[in-house]
């Protein structure tokens, strides 16, 4: 099969591979139709994240067709399409059983700091991704759902990260009604937690971020405020004053290890790799924030040390509040939204590229170029 | 003198809160303005609950996987996870230097940066190796980097304010770095060579 492989930081090529076997009783194999690029998965490109394998196949955003199952499967069969959270998770752990997906316990051996995410290293659990024409999808009666008749496909690919990591950063938020909402990051994630704080009540929703194309989008998509940075010295400040000094009650960090904004910070993570991520949008959403405020991370962070603000935000009494999103617990929920056209997804859908183009496409997004928000990747195959 | 409270930011007073448009206003701008307003409908609210049905999990614990060589994994797991990847099993020097790592728990610095700095020897290890294929590592194709000419590079970066270009100039270094340096030090040790046999 045709599949994305990572030749080190910066590089990648499409490689024949051999394609993905059953190799647990309750696996299935799917034919990928629609996968997506993560900005997260820029964080693997780049060379952030650690026991990255050359040869690795990236891509835990992706739909498809069932090609076959294992001997176990009760739910799914061969020819139903899927939807699959990017979360790998057996259901039954005791984090699982509470609803912390993102967090099982029983399928990743590299690192118990983290859960299993398809494609995205060995340190989630050294799973090959879906940025390819099959994918390995383990635990197929725990995970994947059938895609609804009326769903698009390109929300139905969305809807396996960006989408509801988005939603899910609202509830982070512990948003009541009327609060004012900062989020910082106007990409897919933070543009949908943007439209997500108004669904929980927010009275003010100001987005921030130095890309003026995003913040047009956040304008127009999310009914945002918006701000860019570098418009002004001190964000922080800035904020201060636009909140009449109390700062916002609530921050969203949709950014995460790669923040701009501050050149030491980005050269130490981005290109020396020094700290586990550039924390400059988290420092942000901290100081900017009146005291007692909710501070919602969800963007991704490797896990070496970060130069993070904690005095700040034990002083002003902060609740930090954070995870990788348990997909699968916000769907039946994101399915109202999406059928009803409270929330979005494909609106932010800016670029397709096909599988052998792949490397044109992740230069494309990670040196933001021609106004890339969201690219998705079209197999080969389908 | 004595300020009113009116006039001062509300920070610092005790019952002002900020102004903001009613809900009727906010609901005719916004579609779908506070349908989620109660907790109640906040899928992850509260961050624990118990799921009955087990998201269809029909056993206690999952069968396990057949281990195939002796998988790497965290001192902090008390054994092998029943399911796991078989992606890239660690080999060569990396190899060597991940399975090291695993030696210390994932609280250790030493666990992190013995893998980052295999992830650098893997590169090495397998760039170099590329040269003896029919299709060694090409820079130009694998940094998509020719989509600077048909995805608006110049336009996308001139006459805009983006604090990113500043560091986007190191990018080029990152890549070709390692290869002027392994290029000058095989020029070095083949020209110590020749001299040498010249006598």
């Amino acid at each position: 099969m045709r599949a994305m492989v990572y030749r080190g930081p910066y590089k990648m090529r499409v490689e024949e591979k051999h394609k993905p076997t059953i190799e647990h009783p309750n696996d299935a194999i799917v034919r990928v139709t629609l996968a997506a690029i993560c900005g997260s998965d820029l964080h693997l490109y780049h060379g952030l994240m650690p026991d990255t394998r050359i040869g690795h196949t990236f891509g835990h955003e992706f739909i498809g067709v069932v090609d076959e199952v294992g001997s176990s499967v009760q739910n799914l069969k061969p020819g139903d399409r899927v939807m699959v959270p990017f979360n790998i998770f057996c259901g039954s752990c005791w984090y699982c059983a509470r609803g912390l997906y993102s967090n099982c316990h029983n399928v990743n051996p590299n690192a118990t700091a983290v859960g299993g995410i398809y494609g995205y290293s060995h340190t989630t659990g050294g799973y090959d991704g879906g940025q390819a024409e099959f994918v390995r999808v383990p635990f197929a009666d725990v995970g994947p759902v059938l895609i609804p008749d009326w769903m698009h496909d390109e929300d139905a690919v969305l809807l396996t990260d960006a989408t509801p990591t988005g939603y899910f950063g609202a509830q982070c938020g512990d948003i009541v009604q009327g609060d004012t909402v900062v989020v910082f990051g106007a990409g897919p994630v933070g543009l949908v937690a943007a439209q997500s704080s108004w669904l929980m009540g927010a009275g003010r929703v100001i987005v921030v971020d130095h890309l003026e194309y995003r913040l047009e989008k956040a304008r127009s998509f999310a009914h945002a405020e918006t701000l860019n940075f570098t418009d002004y010295g001190d964000i922080v400040l800035e904020l201060k004053r636009q909140t009449d000094w109390l700062g916002a009650d609530v921050a969203i960090d949709a950014v995460g290890a790669e923040a701009d904004g501050n050149l030491l910070q980005h050269v130490t993570t981005a290109k020396f790799k020094l700290q586990g991520g550039s924390p400059v949008a988290l420092n942000w959403a901290i100081d900017s924030v009146r005291k007692g405020a909710t501070v919602s991370v969800m963007g991704a962070y490797g896990p070496i040390f970060s130069a993070v603000k904690f005095g700040d935000a034990m002083n002003k009494g902060l609740t930090l509040r954070m995870n990788q999103c348990p997909v699968k617990r916000q769907w039946p929920r994101l399915f109202e939204h999406v059928r009803n056209g409270h929330l979005t997804p494909r609106e932010i859908v800016t670029h397709r590229f096909p599988l052998e183009h792949i490397a044109e496409g992740y230069h494309v997004f990670s040196a933001k170029l021609d106004g890339c928000i969201k690219p998705l990747v079209v197999p080969t195959a389908a | 003198m004595t300020s009113t409270s009116s006039d001062l930011p509300i920070a610092y007073v005790p019952g002002r809160t900020r102004p903001t448009q009613t809900p009727e206003q906010l609901r005719a701008r916004i579609p779908g303005w506070g349908v989620d307003l109660d907790p109640a409908d906040r899928p992850s609210v509260p961050k624990l609950q118990f799921q009955e049905d087990l998201s269809g999990a029909h056993w206690e614990f999952p069968d396990r996987q057949p281990e195939k060589w002796p998988r790497e994994r965290s001192v902090e797991h008390a054994f092998l996870t029943p399911v796991f990847g078989t992606a890239q099993p660690p080999k060569g020097l990396s190899g060597a230097i991940r399975k090291y790592a695993y030696r210390y728990s994932e609280g250790r610095a030493a666990h992190w940066l013995l893998l980052m700095f295999a992830d650098r020897v893997d590169a090495g290890e397998h760039h170099l190796s590329s040269l003896l294929t029919l299709r060694p590592d090409n820079p130009i194709t694998e940094t998509g980097v020719l989509s600077e000419f048909t995805h608006h590079g110049l336009r996308s970066r001139v006459g805009v304010k983006r604090t990113d270009l500043v560091h986007q100039s190191l990018d080029p270094v990152i890549v070709a770095g390692p290869w002027l340096i392994g290029g000058w030090l095989a020029f070095r040790g083949v020209r110590r060579a020749v001299r040498a046999l010249r006598g």
